[in-house]
């Protein structure tokens, strides 16, 4: 059996797939890349060719203007996958955001699964984690520390409808990450049954377009920049975490920030970003569900990558887990978790 | 303890002084005693339990969680009371039952399996969780010794949810930081049960948590509890300032106004007590004060420290800084910074209140008592002997003295009320010292205005020709100066750290503040008092705003 050091080489810019001459991830343009999902810390724009789910590839479509159509360019449903250089590459869902997989790589006998970003818990916008066997796990650790455990999604959905019914005279704004939390928001709210329409900022629109064109139905969503303030009393109001604070916010009746995030479980950290109503609700894996996971996958070595590595490396040495910390650069942890 | 946690969280998050207030008037009238007395005492942080300590919280953690990982987690979260009520171990029962149950698990039994088996770990069942009261907790916690309170506390911990957990370990630990002040409790108080405010800020020092007389009142179902006996707490009577016009030495006597921390002294039942204008007791940071104050009465006076440079005279503000907000006092802070109290008004003596009579005739008994305390920790503060209000606004503008801050006229036929009446007293402070600055740095504000960049940092050239910052300042200037000013900070933002803009150094700020005083908090060296925008100085190059050796002539 190749040692995984001889075919897959950790970089602080990607791991790069010696025998493929294929990159996965990396934070720079290079020749041809595998990109897990369409986050920005993932999917970079200028590669000469990306293979990715369709989902991921339409992502990358509208967000970089990169040629779907091109044949360079190859989708890969789940489950699918293509070979090169001796190396079998296929695509499994992580749960993270609408596309994302993780990749599974064979090669003389070796199996290697990269996670990108992913999570054990239920979304109504993507495809659910699937638990794929392997010798060596890469996983992520955004939430590798034992503080980050979230509450059930839907307690934090009711508190947000909760919020909005006590003060009708007021909005609610919350801040999301454009893609994927911003939709799985808007998803989990008409799952709850708020079926008043939702006000988007601008910087939403497409994106919402691309995932109700995918099947996901988010309702009734209207541009904020289209209605008049007083509408907007006794409402939910969407936009990206940076739009917060900022003048924008003044079009908006009296609004109550909330901010839609893993990192509000903790409270000095909420208040720093100035947000009134906190609500835990991530894309990523908790600490439970990394360590489940691991469990789960139970594979002969864990390598871990991006957010607190070290709280999961040591959850790895008390288990006796072998296992290791890259040390990726051009993780983007702050906004989108 | 489910609706103190909801509280506090909530404190937590809001930020608006009406909304704090809105939310406890709310919990004291829906929560039922003694859960709502001990829920008070604690966001005032006058609970105190001995055997509970941060350093017993971290040992008891280490049997639950391992060491490297509480430490790894300890330090992201920057809280100890706070990553021991995130790390604690609980069932899974209780955490929510959509956990993993979308997982597609080839080695695991399926997630229903998981979700439903029953409890095995230490956590209790649902219903019980949410059983444990405050006013439980707090039992448990008074009784625990140093050997037996880890074992008390885990048992505690184990009762609650995570935000449950946080409240008791912040209602044990202390340190709650929700912006609750003794002033704004008393006020939920009164507005929740509508009663004067001046009586409860008379009643609260007079009766231990959880108050159950107090609430007994509020609600009509006993009289106002009797204060014999009890050194307790007599609302200030405080002044308007004098706008523009003048007032009548007949009728009103002069005194100067100190620039110290007003304080009320009160000696009742063989206990003496020190407060703030808040009402907040303060005698633990003040204890030479305490012993020294061995008569049956009541002062009104300015609590100073006496300064080296002022040849053992009262010291400027910055000096009793050093003082303040402590809980225990050094030997050393004792003698770099002795305090004294400038006495000008006796509210009670040998068991007689003396409020109702005349200023004239408390001032005249004051005299008489001023001297049967020791001299070396409390003056008379002496009476302006100015012929008229000329002679008076003279003396004011020759006023040198580091602590003086301007003057007071006391109408001399009224009697000592509470708060701020028309007519009455008036405090006329020196005029402020201006300085012309540049705008150096900007952040955005808070409520209403955290979409304006409101506070700004401003700096003088020194000699070399570099600007240096001498102050912050986050008011004086009107909503259209707001927007105007908010725009150039957008405009200019030359570099972002973080949350902070440094704009370019073309905008002349000018400054009024009541004093300046040496400091090390900025580079200068300089720190002002209450400094605020006066006027925005478009028409000035930012090369001809003030140097620091100017404001350096400028220190008292």
């Amino acid at each position: 059996m190749a040692k995984p050091k001889s075919w897959l080489e950790p970089h602080p810019q990607g791991l790069y797939v010696k025998p493929a001459d294929l990159w996965i991830d990396p934070s720079r343009p290079v020749e041809r890349a595998a990109v897990t999902h369409g986050h920005a810390d993932h999917a970079r724009s200028g590669h000469g060719a990306v293979f990715a789910t369709p989902e991921t590839l339409a992502i990358m479509a509208l967000r970089y203007g990169v040629d779907v159509a091109a044949s360079h360019n190859q989708a890969f449903a789940y489950g699918d996958g293509f070979e090169r250089g001796g190396v079998r590459f296929s695509f499994h869902p992580a749960g993270h955001v609408l596309g994302s997989a993780q990749i599974l790589m064979e090669y003389a006998g070796e199996r290697i699964v990269i996670t990108g970003d992913y999570k054990r818990r239920a979304d109504p916008t993507c495809a659910p984690f699937e638990v794929v066997p392997c010798d060596i796990f890469i996983t992520e650790a955004t939430f590798g520390l034992p503080v980050f455990r979230h509450p059930p999604t839907g307690q934090e959905i009711a508190k947000l409808i909760g919020a909005v019914r006590a003060e009708p005279d007021r909005s609610v704004l919350v801040g999301a990450y454009a893609l994927g939390k911003a939709q799985r928001v808007i998803a989990e709210l008409r799952a709850a049954g708020w079926d008043a329409p939702i006000y988007i900022h601008g910087a939403l629109e497409k994106m919402c377009a691309l995932y109700a064109a995918h099947g996901i139905d988010l309702g009734d969503l209207r541009l904020v920049s289209e209605t008049d303030k007083a509408d907007m009393a006794g409402q939910i109001i969407v936009a990206p975490p940076s739009a917060l604070n900022d003048r924008w916010s003044r079009r908006l009746p009296d609004p109550v920030t909330a901010m839609a995030s893993g990192w509000m479980r903790v409270r000095q950290r909420a208040r720093q970003r100035m947000v009134e109503l906190p609500l835990v609700i991530s894309d990523h894996a908790d600490w439970d569900e990394l360590t489940m996971t691991i469990s789960e996958v139970n594979p002969k070595e864990t390598w871990i990558t991006h957010g607190s590595e070290d709280g999961l490396l040591r959850w790895c040495e008390l288990h006796q887990r072998k296992a290791r910390a890259l040390h990726l650069v051009g993780r983007d942890l702050e906004e989108e978790a | 303890m489910k609706r103190f946690a909801a509280l506090i969280d909530r404190l937590i998050y809001t930020r608006s002084r009406n909304s704090k207030l809105a939310l406890i008037v709310d919990y004291l009238r829906h929560t039922p005693d003694p859960d709502r007395g001990w829920a008070i005492a604690a966001l005032t942080e006058s609970l105190d339990f001995p055997a509970v300590k941060s350093a017993m919280v971290r040992a008891l953690l280490a049997t639950r969680v391992d060491e490297e990982l509480f430490r790894l987690s300890r330090h992201f979260v920057g809280d100890t009371a706070e990553t021991a009520a995130l790390l604690w171990p609980e069932s899974p029962t209780v955490r929510g039952e959509e956990r993993l149950s979308l997982s597609k698990s080839r080695l695991e039994p399926p997630a229903a399996v998981l979700r439903d088996a029953p409890s095995t770990s230490s956590g209790a069942p649902q219903d019980e969780r949410n059983s444990l009261t405050v006013s439980a907790a707090v039992d448990a916690l008074s009784a625990a010794t140093r050997a037996t309170a880890p074992a008390i506390l885990a048992s505690l911990l184990d009762r609650l949810d995570a935000d449950g957990r946080y409240a008791l370990l912040k209602l044990a630990l202390g340190g709650m930081r929700v912006g609750v002040s003794a002033r704004l409790a008393k006020q939920a108080f009164a507005q929740a049960f509508d009663v004067a405010v001046d009586d409860v800020e008379e009643l609260w020092h007079a009766i231990p948590p959880p108050y159950a007389p107090l609430f007994a009142w509020g609600e009509g179902r006993a009289e106002r509890p009797d204060l014999a006996d009890v050194a307790f707490f007599r609302p200030f009577m405080l002044a308007h300032p004098l706008e523009d016009g003048t007032v009548d030495l007949a009728d009103y006597a002069a005194e100067w106004k100190w620039d110290g921390i007003r304080v009320q002294i009160v000696r009742g039942g063989a206990e003496t007590r020190i407060y703030s204008r808040g009402g907040e007791e303060i005698s633990a940071a003040f204890p030479e004060l305490v012993a020294a104050f061995d008569q049956d009465a009541v002062i009104d006076g300015e609590l100073l420290v006496r300064g080296e440079v002022q040849g053992g005279e009262a010291a400027s503000f910055n000096a009793l800084q050093q003082r303040l907000g402590r809980k225990t006092v050094s030997k050393k802070m004792l003698a770099d910074y002795p305090a004294f109290v400038r006495v000008y008004d006796l509210l009670a003596v040998d068991g007689n209140d003396l409020r109702p009579l005349p200023w004239t005739e408390r001032r005249r008994q004051l005299e008489g008592f001023v001297p049967r305390l020791a001299a070396s920790h409390f003056d008379l503060s002496h009476v302006i002997d100015a012929t008229d209000f000329d002679d008076l606004a003279e003396r004011r503008a020759g006023a040198r003295d580091a602590a003086i801050e301007g003057v007071m006229l006391k109408r001399r036929d009224a009697p000592y009320v509470a708060g701020r009446r028309a007519g009455l007293w008036y405090k006329w402070k020196r005029d402020p010292l201006t300085a012309d600055c540049v705008m150096m740095y900007a952040q955005r504000g808070n409520g209403r205005r955290a979409s304006f960049y409101s506070d700004y940092t401003f700096g003088c050239w020194s000699d070399e020709g570099e600007l240096l910052p001498v102050g912050k300042a986050y008011s004086g200037f009107t909503d259209e100066e707001l927007k105007w000013l908010d725009k150039f900070v957008r405009d200019n933002t030359l570099n972002r750290f973080g949350p902070v803009h440094e704009v370019e150094k073309s905008l002349v700020l000018e400054v009024a503040f009541d004093s300046i005083h040496a400091s090390k908090r900025h580079k200068s060296g300089l720190a002002m008092r209450f400094p605020r925008i006066s006027r925005i100085r478009r028409d000035k190059p930012a090369e001809e705003a003030d140097r620091i050796a100017t404001l350096l002539a400028m220190v008292t």
